[in-house]
């Protein structure tokens, strides 16, 4: 399963001010099937395999829980803003319908 | 107020909701395949008002504080550009809730739903969505007290993205 996995977080490289809010990158390879699409040859729908969950924690506190469909495009970039408090890991779980799981994480530095 | 009971969308009601053209992009892979004989047994099709007061709960929806940030027409709907921004506070007792992304006319209209704690400090997001064809693209965000704000636009798409 090549084309699944290796998920990216990217945040400031740069210390932030504490109260700074900050932009956060994430992206992984999915195939985000959504179940609705048949085989061309054999006509049997394709199954659905989509990350339903994504959810990013900072400081022992969620951020952001994203919920998608499978109509989120194949191999999901998703962005969002975290407020800088304190120096310590921001870190972002991706989960599909199949219940395989992914971790990232990217530290966020606080002057 | 779980995306998971989308899932209990039945065949029909989902041929319903997208009309002909969404079942010509499901049946573009068919070659010579019966779509439409299991449609029979199933319920009247979704309502996106209802779907809304559902995920989101009922109430009047101000049209202001949410921004969609998108060109009025996406080359390729297998990758339409979604930014959204809510000009509202994040503060401990005053924020963004839920916001959460529909396209009226995909088979499952609801696309994303994003839950926030203050510790985001302001809400705007971008992800990439598929639409198999132009249709209405509401995005709307409740406030931790319920309130709703929201946007509506339409957006046209050059090449329909039901593939990838």
């Amino acid at each position: 399963m090549a084309d699944i996995g290796e998920p990216k977080v990217r945040g400031p490289e740069k210390p932030l001010k504490k109260g700074e809010v900050a932009l956060i990158k994430t992206l992984i390879k999915h195939p985000m099937e959504s179940g609705l699409r048949k085989n061309a040859e054999n006509g049997e729908t394709i199954p659905a395999h989509y990350i339903e969950t994504l959810t990013a924690e900072y400081g022992g506190a969620k951020v952001v829980q994203a919920t998608w469909s499978g109509a989120v495009s194949k191999n999901p970039f998703f962005s969002f803003y975290v407020k800088a408090d304190k120096t310590g890991p921001l870190t972002v779980t991706w989960k599909d319908n199949k219940g395989q799981e992914w971790t990232e994480k990217t530290e966020i530095k606080v002057e | 107020m779980s995306i998971h009971s989308e899932t209990t969308l039945t065949r029909r009601k989902f041929l319903e909701a997208v009309g002909a053209t969404g079942a010509v992009c499901v049946a573009a892979g068919l070659i010579g395949m019966p779509t439409l004989t299991e449609a029979a047994d199933a319920p009247a099709a979704t309502n996106i008002d209802e779907l809304i007061a559902k995920e989101l709960g009922a109430g009047p929806v101000a049209l202001e504080k949410v921004k969609i940030d998108t060109p009025p027409k996406a080359e390729n709907g297998a990758l339409v550009r979604m930014p959204v921004s809510v000009d509202h506070p994040m503060e401990a007792d005053n924020y963004i809730a839920t916001l959460a992304i529909f396209v009226d006319d995909n088979p499952k209209p609801l696309v994303g739903k994003f839950d926030f704690t203050p510790a985001a400090g302001k809400v705007e997001v971008e992800l990439r969505i598929k639409m198999a064809k132009a249709s209405q693209i509401r995005a709307i965000a409740k406030t931790n007290k319920g309130k709703l704000y929201g946007a509506v636009m339409k957006l046209e798409v050059a090449e329909g993205g039901c593939a990838g």
